[in-house]
Parts: C-alpha cells; structure tokens; sequence
C-alpha cells in the first residue's frame, strides 16, 4: 500500500491539514513542536509520492472511489511532483527561519502572540497549495485557488500594521475577483462540454466559441492572481509590508500555484486556441512586465519594495515563452524552461525576501541606504542574497541561468530575436537593481550605528543561506526537471 | 425569441458586470464586500441556468452542488473581508483602501 503513488496524493493534502487543525488548537508555546511533526509527515508523503512516481509513471486516485466525472479525481505527474518538493523545501526552510523571527529579542508580547498564528496559517497554506497541484478537476481548482488565498490574505494581516491591513484586503478583493472570474470560465467549459475533469475535458474540447469565453474569463482570473503585468499593482504592497517569512511564502510560492493552474489550462484545455493571438499577447504583457518591473525594482528606495518588484518582473518570464509552448519541435524545452524558472525564481526570491527580513530586523529600518556595513555584522545573510542575486540576475552557476539558457535556446531555435533580446536585457537590468542592494552592504560601517545592533539567530541566516545555495545548485537539475516532466508528459507532448 | 435558461444566462453575465463595475467604482469597503458578493451570485445563476434541460428533463444535479460549495466559499470569504475591513477601520477610523496621501 505505502509502495503504491496513489496512496500518498491524500496523505500529502491531510498531514497538513490536520496539523494545521492541531497547531490552531494547542496551546501557544506547542504550536512549533506540532507544525514540526505535520512537516515531517508531509515531507515523508511527497518524497515517497515522487520516488514512486519515477519508478511507476503518472497515478490517480478517485477520492472515495467515486471516479470521474461523478467524484472528484487526485492525480501527480511530473509537473505536480516537481511543484509538491518545491514547496516542501521551501516551505520548510521558511519555517525554520519563521521560529527564529519570532524568537527575537525585542517583538512585544502582543506581537509574539499575533505571530503565534502563523503556524496554523502556513500549514492551511501548505495543504491547499498541495491540494491544488494535486486537483484535475477544473472546479476543485477553483476551491483550492481560494483556500490558497484565505490562507495568503490571513498570512499577509499577521503584520498587523494599518498599511499592510489595507494590502491584505486589497490582496484579498483582487483574488477573489480573480476566483470569480475563473469560476465564470468554469461554468462556461462545464455547459458546452458537459465535465470538469482535466483528462476528459483534454479528450472533448473542440473550437466552440464558449471555450474561447471560458479561456478569456479563466486567463483573466488567473492573471490577476498571478500578477501579471497590468493586473500587478496590488503585489508590491502585500508583498513588501508582510513580515520576511510570509513575503517569502507569498513570493516564492502562492503566485506559483496560480500560474500552474494557467499553465496546465493553457495545455491540456485551451490548446484549440493556441492558433490564436493570445499566447502572443501573454507573451507581449510578460515582456512589458520584466521591461517595467525592473525598471519600477531600480527605483525602489526601500528594500522589500525592491525585492517585490523583482517579483513583478520575474513573473514576466514565465509568459514569455507561451506561444512556443505550442509550437511541436520547442515545447519540451520551453516548457522546461519556465518549470526550471519556477524552481529557480522561488528558491532565489525566497532567499532574499529572508535575507532581507534578517537585515531589517537588525537595522531596524528596510531602507536600502542603512544597509550599509552590513557584510561586517552579518555576513551570512549579505552571501545569502548576493547568492540569490546571482540566480535573479541568471549569472552562472544558478538556477536562473540554467532556466534562461533553456528559454534562449528555444526562442533563438524558433527565430525569435525579440524575446531573446527581452531574456538578454531583463537579466541586465536585475543585475543593477541588485548591485543596488549589494554594493553599499559592503561600504565601510557607521561605527555609531553598529555598537548598538543586534545580531539575527542563526536559524534565521542558515535558512536563508541555504536556500541561495538550492537557487545555484538547481543549475545542475536541468536535465533532471526534463526527466520529471516526461512523466505523464503534458502539452504538445502529450497531445500527440 | 431567446428562451428561457439563455435569459438567465445573461441576467447572470449582467449581474457579474455589475458587480466588478461597483467593486471598482466604489471606496468604502463594504460596498466593494456586497459587489463582490453580487458578482458571486452572477456566475451561481450562470451554473443554475446551465442546470435546465428542457421542460421534460430532470435538471442536471451536478451544477447545483458547484453552487452550494461556491456559497460555502463565499460566505467565508465575506467574512475575511469583513473581519480585515472592521479591522482596518478600527486602526485607522476609515473603511477605505485609499490612504490621506492619495486622496
């Protein structure tokens, strides 16, 4: 039983859940001890999902042995797998971190206990994030999107700050905006073609003017959730004003699972419509967000709003490649690319949203101008987001340049000089907006100011590091991500 | 002559518009909480008018259950965003999203 994938797509959605349920419960100072437990559970669940998944191919489980199109289907393929270890390390590298942060010296008894919260949160978090990679059902999407997004929202409030309140509920009313207008889509597929299974919807689409309204509202729905550039305006404030382990969480993680959802809709529902304009226009709006988000990064004067932009541009690149998606000979590695991205994008932005936190909370202030010296006080932290730089500026050796590499070679293999040239100048750009960061880190300290700092825990400079160090080793998992991704090979693989 | 379910097809579409129209046009947040919720109900009698199969057939019972879980899903989001929109007038004795600086 345990030597079957089947049984732990369930397993990798409870153990949170009910952990989650635990830590809400238990008294405050055992909430850490019980996430731990649950954690370890999860990890134990997708370790053994994705080992069995390279051994026996792409699994299914009929939740309640009802079936499609009745019951309500879990499946993992590569893609799923992939994202599930993602957000397990990720994840748990924050948790680390989160247990440092909220053991610092000079948080008041008020705050520590607004802070105990987050426990619970990031488990409800963690689960639907699960819950969503593992869904093939296009309604159940729909309910994992908006769990996803309650747990979110809540994590954002924690600060507990009038600006980061209003960012939340801004947050909040876009994302739901965001679920409704994917749930308009939803019951546009569902009245032409009469299911809500991904598999049997792939099988059943033709070129009906409602899949056209279902993909416009659906895409739409998504992009506001995913941030993608003209629909990003309320990223930059959640992102930026929630404390360092949730901007982590919402940066590297939350965002992602939006676009997974758009990308397998794209892929295996949508593909009809490939023929047509909008891959291209997705992929114009991606190019404008790297161009503008950059630019918008380079600005910034505070710190964590810099970071957050980076964030509006990065997300760029994952609609740039879009329309090579569809095209036979370069959808493998297109689609290599952007998974590689993904992986890459939320190790290094996690990273330095961490960092980041580890600095502020010892300057006290997220001006970038007081960073200086910083390389002195705490160099782990300073190596951490320079390592993470290094990935977000796609320098070798690091994930994201492993990840572009992939995405010049198709684009250049297609002869599109353009997007070539976009991937070419988003990396130069991110280069100065970290030298920003970087360069007065390692000026000459303010004696004055430095006698009075105290320096972060360990957990909390460990974390981080750690995961810089994940976002250059992933610039050896390239070939690894194509493997994973020919199990149960999606898109143009898939359809032929 | 456009039947019966395409009418309330589009009464829902409408309702949808109008609802995102309010959102956005609006200030105060619990306008924008109702205009969200109006915009739910829009795409809840989308998925009931999708339900009708004619006047001799059972009505498909499938869009009805999306129906009552998207309401389970809306009644908990309306009470996030109004438990963040007492909060944030509580803090700063204002329901709106717009800071002074902006006004």
């Amino acid at each position: 039983m345990i030597f079957e994938a089947a049984f732990w797509l369930p397993v990798a959605i409870m153990a949170p859940l009910l952990a989650a349920l635990c830590a809400f419960l238990a008294p405050q100072r055992m909430s850490p001890l019980v996430t731990m437990i649950g954690a370890a559970i999860t990890f134990v669940a997708v370790g053994f999902l994705s080992a069995l998944l390279v051994r026996d191919g792409p699994t299914r489980h009929p939740v309640g042995g009802w079936g499609a199109p009745l019951g309500i289907d879990l499946a993992a393929d590569g893609l799923s797998a992939l994202m599930l270890m993602l957000t397990a390390v990720v994840g748990a590298a924050v948790a680390l971190y989160a247990y440092g942060y909220f053991n610092f010296p000079g948080h008041n008894e008020e705050t520590k206990q607004r802070y105990a919260s987050f426990w619970p949160l990031w488990l409800f978090l963690w689960s639907a994030l699960n819950a969503l990679f593992l869904s093939r059902d296009v309604f159940n999407l729909y309910v994992t999107l908006e769990l996803v997004s309650f747990a979110a929202v809540a994590l954002t409030a924690l600060a507990g700050k009038p600006d980061v309140l209003r960012a939340a509920m801004r947050y909040l009313l876009v994302s739901l905006a965001g679920s409704l207008f994917y749930l308009m889509g939803v019951a546009f597929l569902y009245g032409e073609f009469g299911v809500l299974d991904i598999d049997q919807l792939k099988k059943g689409v033709t070129t009906a003017p409602s899949l056209a309204a279902a993909a416009g509202l659906m895409t739409v729905g998504l992009m506001m959730k995913t941030a993608l550039f003209p629909l990003h305006f309320w990223l930059p404030p959640a992102h930026a004003n929630a404390i360092a382990p949730v901007s982590a969480l919402l940066s590297g993680l939350v965002v992602k699972g939006s676009f997974y959802i758009l990308l397998r809709a794209w892929l295996e529902i949508f593909y009809p419509l490939s023929h047509t304009g909008a891959p291209y226009l997705l992929m114009g709006l991606g190019g404008v967000a790297i161009l503008w988000g950059s630019l918008q990064a380079i600005r910034q004067t505070r710190l964590k709003l810099l970071i957050a932009y980076s964030t509006v541009a990065q997300i760029g690149y994952l609609f740039l490649l879009m329309p090579l998606l569809f095209v036979k000979e370069q959808s493998a590695l297109a689609l290599t690319g952007i998974v590689c991205f993904i992986l890459a994008h939320a190790s290094a932005k996690a990273a330095a949203f961490l960092s980041a936190g580890a600095i502020q909370l010892v300057t006290g202030d997220d001006r970038i101008a007081s960073l200086r010296g910083l390389m002195e006080m705490q160099p782990l932290a300073v190596v951490a987001f320079g390592a993470a730089g290094v990935s977000l500026a796609a320098l070798p050796p690091s994930g994201g340049f492993i990840a572009k590499w992939f995405m010049l070679d198709a684009s250049l293999a297609h002869g599109d000089w353009l997007i070539a040239a976009i991937i070419v100048a988003g990396g130069l750009l991110a280069a100065i907006y970290v030298m920003r960061v970087v360069a007065p880190l390692f000026r000459q300290p303010d004696d004055a100011v430095l006698h009075r700092l105290t320096l972060a825990p360990k957990t909390m400079t460990l974390s981080a590091f750690s995961l810089a160090v994940l976002a250059l080793l992933l610039s050896f998992a390239g070939i690894a991500v194509m493997e994973m991704l020919s199990i149960g090979a999606i898109g143009m693989l898939g359809i032929e | 002559m456009i039947d019966a379910a395409t009418l309330y097809t589009l009464a829902g579409v409408l309702l949808f518009g109008m609802g995102l129209y309010a959102l956005l046009a609006y200030p105060h947040l619990l306008r924008k909480i109702l205009a969200m919720n109006v915009m739910g109900t829009g795409v809840f009698m989308v998925f009931i008018s999708i339900a009708y199969q004619g006047p001799t057939q059972r009505a498909d019972p499938v869009p009805h259950a999306l129906v009552i879980t998207g309401i389970v899903v809306a009644v908990c989001a309306t009470g996030l965003a109004l438990t963040l929109a007492t909060r944030i007038q509580a803090l700063t004795g204002s329901a709106r999203l717009e800071t002074d600086e902006e006004t």
